[in-house]
């Protein structure tokens, strides 16, 4: 019987067909596991599952990304007894303060590939399914029990079709596809169920990772694009994971590229999006670009060729925190910084940032933040009565010349 | 008799237990203090064990944090009751042995006393007992050996096998 993409993979990763609605135990291919999480994982590891060691250093990576550099004496110590401890265990994949947020790193370093089962204590770990993988998030207990066994277990889900058409405009991103489906499928609308995302074979890896990283915004326990198109030209997937035509799906959700507006999510669902030209006019006091959803080189440069010979405005604070060393490193290379700098913008580690609310750049009671994550939770970046609002790093850079959100167009014609 | 706590729809994590009060950045010892610390402040200092939260649809959405339904846990949460729940925040809570039923209870309001038998899935409300829809036999297992660790530990195996 012909298999959806997630079928595929964990047919593969339990060793027998299965489809949609069993349960079953798979093999796990890699296991991440951030500073964040790490300290109850290795006290569950050790304490209740009595492990003294992991089932397989090298397929395991460690990320000290959450709040990295320390941000007081007890993440301090706490980052310290996990470098400790990944030494002790002889894991070789520990990427410490400064590569980056674990997603893009473990893409950039390849050790996230197409067709593998791959678990993470985070739950933007559906970022996986921009290379072909199936990445899925999980909490402290089941990574613990995937690295003392190498194993986990899931049921399969069911499968919702993104199918996309046409070319998006000048100025609309894959930051904005992400949040179109979070406004068609609603925040619960892929619970239980995996995403495919067709249609987007012309998409950078950059560009997967915004629509991947976002799947669990509307619920999805995996997000995949399928690993064609000249973005995953050079990389290898595996003979059995193919499109098949007869799969089935749970739903197919149809979407129009060629007339989508850059798209804004207020505050405080992910999922109350509107197309920015009917928002009304939002002064804001913070632009906030980075995060796994939209830190890369990509978007750095996106922002900047906006920003190029502009100065943000004197009300709006702008903070810059790359995804990773590697994009971080590029966008020196070509003068993005500079230009970010030159605007007005201020620089920070590359990892997570203040999208979790605890370090470098949270937000205060009174502050509009326009961000490039995915999250505007209340309270999600600091203050609970701050305000979030979601956009592209192309939206986040016009919005800091004009100081209330504004779309890249607008600033451009100025 | 326990006490119904009523929530709306797409309850996050954030709102559950907000990033900044994670055990990495305050301490273990210090956790049931914080659910529901910026949402509902009363919550914490006022719930006692085998109080029932009847919520919404999407209950737990957002991050994976198992420190989210770890903190319920402490404070003696007995089940959590609402049409849906988000996947990562359902595995979690069945992980460590939270009884969680899907049934859409907006009739119950805030305050009202209840008592549940979670291995039957009868609450006993005012308005007389309800049967309570039961998950599968396997997930039942789960929390009746205490979590999937204490299960594990039991069966030397995944649910996977058994639940086919």
């Amino acid at each position: 019987m012909a298999q959806t993409l997630a079928e595929q993979i964990l047919s593969h990763a339990a060793g027998r067909t299965v489809q949609a609605g069993e349960v079953v135990t798979a093999r796990v291919d890699l296991a991440m596991v951030h500073d964040s999480i790490a300290p109850s994982v290795i006290r569950i590891l050790h304490e209740q599952l009595g492990a003294e060691r992991v089932w397989n250093p090298d397929r395991i990576a460690v990320a000290i990304d959450h709040v990295a550099p320390a941000a007081n004496l007890q993440t301090a110590e706490s980052q310290n007894n996990l470098r400790s401890w990944a030494r002790s265990q002889n894991i070789r994949n520990l990427f410490d303060v400064g590569r980056g947020i674990a997603h893009q790193v473990l893409i950039e370093e390849r050790l996230a590939r197409p067709g593998l089962l791959i678990v993470g204590s985070d739950s933007h770990s559906t970022a996986y399914g921009a290379v072909g993988a199936f990445g899925t998030g999980m909490g402290a207990t089941d990574i613990a029990l995937a690295l003392a066994t190498g194993q986990t277990w899931l049921r399969v889900p069911e499968t919702i079709r993104v199918q996309a058409h046409g070319r998006l405009r000048s100025g609309v991103t894959a930051k904005d596809v992400a949040l179109k489906i979070a406004r068609e499928l609603r925040a619960d609308g892929a619970t239980y169920q995996a995403i495919e995302y067709h249609g987007f074979d012309s998409f950078s890896l950059g560009e997967r990772t915004t629509l991947t990283t976002m799947a669990i915004e509307v619920g999805g326990k995996a997000g995949i694009v399928p690993p064609n198109g000249p973005a995953l030209a050079n990389e290898y997937a595996p003979s059995w994971l193919t499109i098949e035509p007869d799969a089935r799906y749970s739903r197919t959700l149809e979407i129009n590229l060629d007339d989508l507006d850059p798209q804004i999510a207020a505050p405080n669902h992910v999922d109350n999006v509107t197309d920015l030209r009917n928002l009304g006019r939002i002064n804001v006091d913070v632009v906030y670009l980075g995060t796994c959803t939209n830190g890369r080189h990509e978007d750095m440069a996106a922002a900047a060729r906006i920003l190029r010979g502009r100065r943000i405005n004197p009300q709006v604070r702008m903070m810059v925190v790359p995804a990773s060393s590697e994009a971080l490193q590029l966008a020196i290379a070509d003068g993005t910084i500079s230009t970010l700098l030159a605007a007005g913008a201020t620089l920070g580690t590359p990892g997570c940032g203040a999208c979790i609310g605890r370090h470098m750049g949270v937000l205060g009671p009174t502050d509009v933040c326009l961000f490039t994550g995915n999250r505007n939770f209340r309270g999600r970046m600091g203050h609970p009565d701050a305000q979030i609002y979601l956009g592209s790093p192309e939206v986040a850079a016009a919005t800091a010349v004009a100081g209330y959100i504004a779309s890249p167009n607008e600033i451009e014609r100025t | 008799m326990s006490r119904i706590w009523r929530f709306g729809d797409d309850v996050n994590t954030d709102q559950i237990v907000p990033g900044r009060y994670a055990p990495y950045m305050t301490s273990e010892a210090e956790l049931r203090k914080y659910p529901f610390i910026e949402a509902r402040p009363e919550f914490a200092p006022g719930v006692q064990p085998g109080d029932i939260i009847v919520a919404g649809r999407n209950f737990g959405c957002g991050s994976s944090r198992e420190y989210a339904p770890q903190a319920l846990k402490l404070v003696g949460v007995g089940a959590i009751i609402a049409p849906s729940f988000a996947r990562i925040f359902y595995r979690n809570a069945l992980n460590l042995g939270i009884p969680l039923f899907e049934a859409d209870l907006d009739w119950l309001s805030d305050g009202a006393e209840a008592q549940i038998d979670s291995g039957s899935g009868v609450l006993h409300t005012s308005r007389g007992a309800i049967q309570l829809p039961q998950p599968p036999t396997w997930m039942q297992e789960i929390w009746q050996a205490g979590g999937i660790v204490p299960y594990f530990r039991e069966h030397g195996r995944f649910p996977g096998e058994a639940a086919r």
